[in-house]
């Protein structure tokens, strides 16, 4: 008896590292395939499969709502689930491992960017057929993706250059309604601005200077926190920024000309999924070149050793500047995008409770990380979506896990891991 | 015109006079050395020139430009690079990033090469790759490039230290105590270092030691430091039969 359970054991260990070389040589080329395939295969056969097995409807997110409702159907989620993700997955991107191999190779040596913007084309694709399915799918991906924006440059201060900063929300909110302000008084004709000044179909090439301006005004308040971050570090520049985030909360509830505590609402519908999704790759992309330089690099030499970094001739006032700045910039644009996503804002929004997500997103993903950033972002907005059946016990699950990374993984599922784009396309080695 | 010269140079900390008119004059390529019993001020005299402190009074002179009131990394990239005695390093960065971060306010390649990878920040940053390697390879450390340098043996980190001070091209080189804590087969692996820092960059150093070997035959031309004031100067025979010095050192003999 003994021997056969260690038999078994041993074979699924076999299976299970048999699965991982399996996995370890697909290149990011032939999963993008296989994922592509598996939402083709969803947009067709997901409806009537999901009626034959006895589900409701498509479950639309992995079926996580459907599970905690209706606990009798989890079989039937997990053959769904099987046969529309992960068998198509598993079965494309085995059998165009090779040949995505070569294309892969064969790209990079022609020209890295071209691979990049194959790579982006078939991902977002993956996400457009996915989404499509339904607009709560579409909503949740739009959040997410924000999300992940938010996550980056909350790192960058917090992980990246090791100060607490609390402020984040308010750089949100200061770019949501910088963005909304641009774009209800010169594009929709609204209560609080008047008649529209220029023709709405003008609006959306004037988008991304919304969202723009939306970072500018963020970077501008986040010059409020930067200064006293030159005397203060640890709690007392936690408190300061803490502050901040309060002071513009009141601020833009006492501002009437926005709508005070009303909000501010009728932003036009400009921010549609590619919108996000390239602003989110913009933004991916010129924090990863920054923290990836010796001028981001700089900031970790502040936040390992101030002195040691000024005696290295690193000028660390314009590096924490650099950092603040920098940072509420993009929150900035994600809170510009967040107005035009739900297109109604108010200054509640912008409280406690969302500088509290962030930080879970920041500390749950892992500190001084992109792919952190992005796995805490994706896994908290998803949690939070999954666990929604719950209501309040949600707030209960998510901070105990939170507790639970904390203890085993203090700083963060992937911390101080180099997001190399190179490594991520690269083919991978064929075994002999 | 020494390259680096200061004059009566004095520090409080509160009441408490810390360094009194010092007086230094280093010539191109000489070695000079600074002794003195525990708290003499030395790392003081450090600190105050590489602008950590601001000096009550006195002047210091880089090459003829002033460094006083100048901030401490403006002051290291005018040509002062220094190590730590209690060696600061970043514990989290590799040694290659280490070595590449001193080469900080030799990069020209501003903003627009940080956020959007130009491609004179690829080649400044390649350059700059290029001469780590070469001090990581000088020192002897070039095999942990990739590592973060807190896996690194407590040698190879105090060499990684100085790779880094020197990636900044420094016309000086501060050492402050860069044999603490060595066993005696480091300790001569570092002496053979800085001897090959020397002849082969032939920069000036400076260097602070508590260990009368070191500086007797690294240096040229020693200052002996006791309560912040200077009471000895000269080559190394001439300190080492100084009988101020053998008094700070030893006590005063007491003969009956």
């Amino acid at each position: 008896m003994e021997a056969t359970s260690d038999k078994l054991s041993i074979d699924r260990r076999q299976l299970l590292s048999g699965l991982r070389v399996a996995a370890s040589r697909v290149p990011l080329l032939a999963w993008f395939l296989g994922a592509l395939a598996a939402v083709t295969l969803e947009q067709f056969v997901g409806n009537p499969l999901a009626w034959g097995i006895g589900l409701p409807k498509v479950p639309v997110l992995f079926g996580f709502v459907i599970m905690l409702k209706k606990p009798l159907l989890i079989p039937s989620i997990a053959l769904y689930i099987m046969l529309i993700y992960l068998l198509p997955v598993a079965v494309v991107a085995r059998l165009s491992t090779a040949a995505m191999n070569r294309l892969a190779a064969k790209l990079l040596d022609y020209k890295m960017f071209l691979s990049v913007i194959l790579h982006l084309l078939l991902f977002y694709a993956v996400l457009h057929i996915w989404a499509e399915m339904s607009d709560y799918r579409v909503l949740v991906l739009k959040l997410m993706l924000i999300a992940v924006m938010l996550t980056l440059s909350l790192n960058i201060i917090n992980g990246y250059m090791g100060e607490f900063s609390c402020s984040h929300p308010g750089f949100m909110a200061l770019g949501a309604y910088g963005a909304s302000v641009f774009t209800v008084w010169l594009f929709t004709d609204d209560r609080l601005f008047g008649a529209a000044l220029l023709p709405p179909a003008m609006g959306p090439f004037f988008f991304p200077i919304a969202l723009l301006i939306g970072g500018l005004v963020a970077a501008v308040g986040a010059l409020a926190v930067a200064i006293p971050s030159f005397r203060t570090r640890g709690d007392y520049l936690a408190i300061i920024s803490l502050a901040f985030m309060f002071i513009v909360k009141s601020l833009i509830e006492n501002l009437e000309v926005v709508g005070g505590p009303r909000g501010l609402g009728s932003q036009p519908d400009w921010a549609n999924l590619p919108v996000v999704f390239a602003t989110t790759v913009i933004c991916i992309w010129i924090i990863n070149n920054f923290v990836r330089s010796t001028m981001g690099k700089a900031l970790n030499a502040v936040r390992d050793n101030e002195m040691a970094a000024d005696a290295m001739t690193v000028d660390t006032r314009k590096t924490k500047i650099l950092a603040f700045l920098f940072g509420a910039f993009w929150a900035g644009v994600a809170g510009g995008l967040f107005a035009h996503v739900l297109r109604y804002v108010n200054p509640g929004t912008f409280g406690i409770q969302k500088l509290a997500e962030l930080l879970a997103m920041v500390y749950f993903g892992g500190l001084n990380s992109v792919y952190g950033s992005i796995v805490g972002a994706c896994g908290i907005s998803l949690l939070g979506e999954a666990l929604r059946p719950l209501e309040l016990y949600k707030w209960i699950i998510i901070p105990l896990l939170l507790i639970l990374v904390m203890i085993f993984r203090p700083t963060g599922l992937i911390a101080f891991k180099e997001f190399d784009v190179k490594k991520l396309i690269q083919p991978k080695k064929m075994a002999d | 015109m020494s390259l680096l010269q200061i004059e009566k140079m004095t520090h409080y900390f509160g009441g408490l006079r810390a360094v009194h008119n010092y007086e230094l004059a280093i010539e191109p390529g000489q070695v000079r050395g600074l002794i003195g019993p525990n708290g003499a001020g030395k790392t003081t005299i450090f600190n105050l020139i590489t602008g950590i402190y601001q000096p009550t009074e006195g002047k210091i002179l880089l090459d003829g430009t002033e460094l006083n009131g100048r901030s401490p990394h403006v002051i290291a990239s005018l040509g002062i690079g220094r190590t730590f005695q209690n060696m600061l390093l970043w514990r989290h960065m590799t040694v290659l990033e280490h070595v590449k971060m001193a080469r900080y306010s030799k990069l020209t390649y501003g903003l627009a090469g940080a956020f959007f990878g130009t491609a004179r920040r690829h080649q400044q940053e390649a350059e700059s790759e290029q001469i780590a390697f070469r001090l990581l390879k000088m020192l002897g450390v070039e095999q942990f490039a990739d590592q973060i340098v807190l896996n690194l043996s407590y040698g190879a980190q105090r060499r990684v230290e100085m790779a880094r001070a020197l990636a900044m091209e420094p016309k000086v080189l501060f050492l402050d105590e860069p044999t603490a804590g060595m066993n005696p087969e480091e300790l001569l692996q570092m002496m053979d270092i800085i001897r090959q820092i020397h002849g082969e960059l032939g920069m000036a150093i400076f260097l602070i030691e508590h260990r009368m070997r070191v500086v007797m035959e690294l240096c040229q031309k020693i200052q002996t430091l006791v309560f912040g004031e200077v009471i000895a100067e000269g080559t190394p025979e001439e300190i080492q039969n100084n009988p101020k010095v053998i008094d700070a050192y030893l006590g005063k003999e007491i003969v009956e």
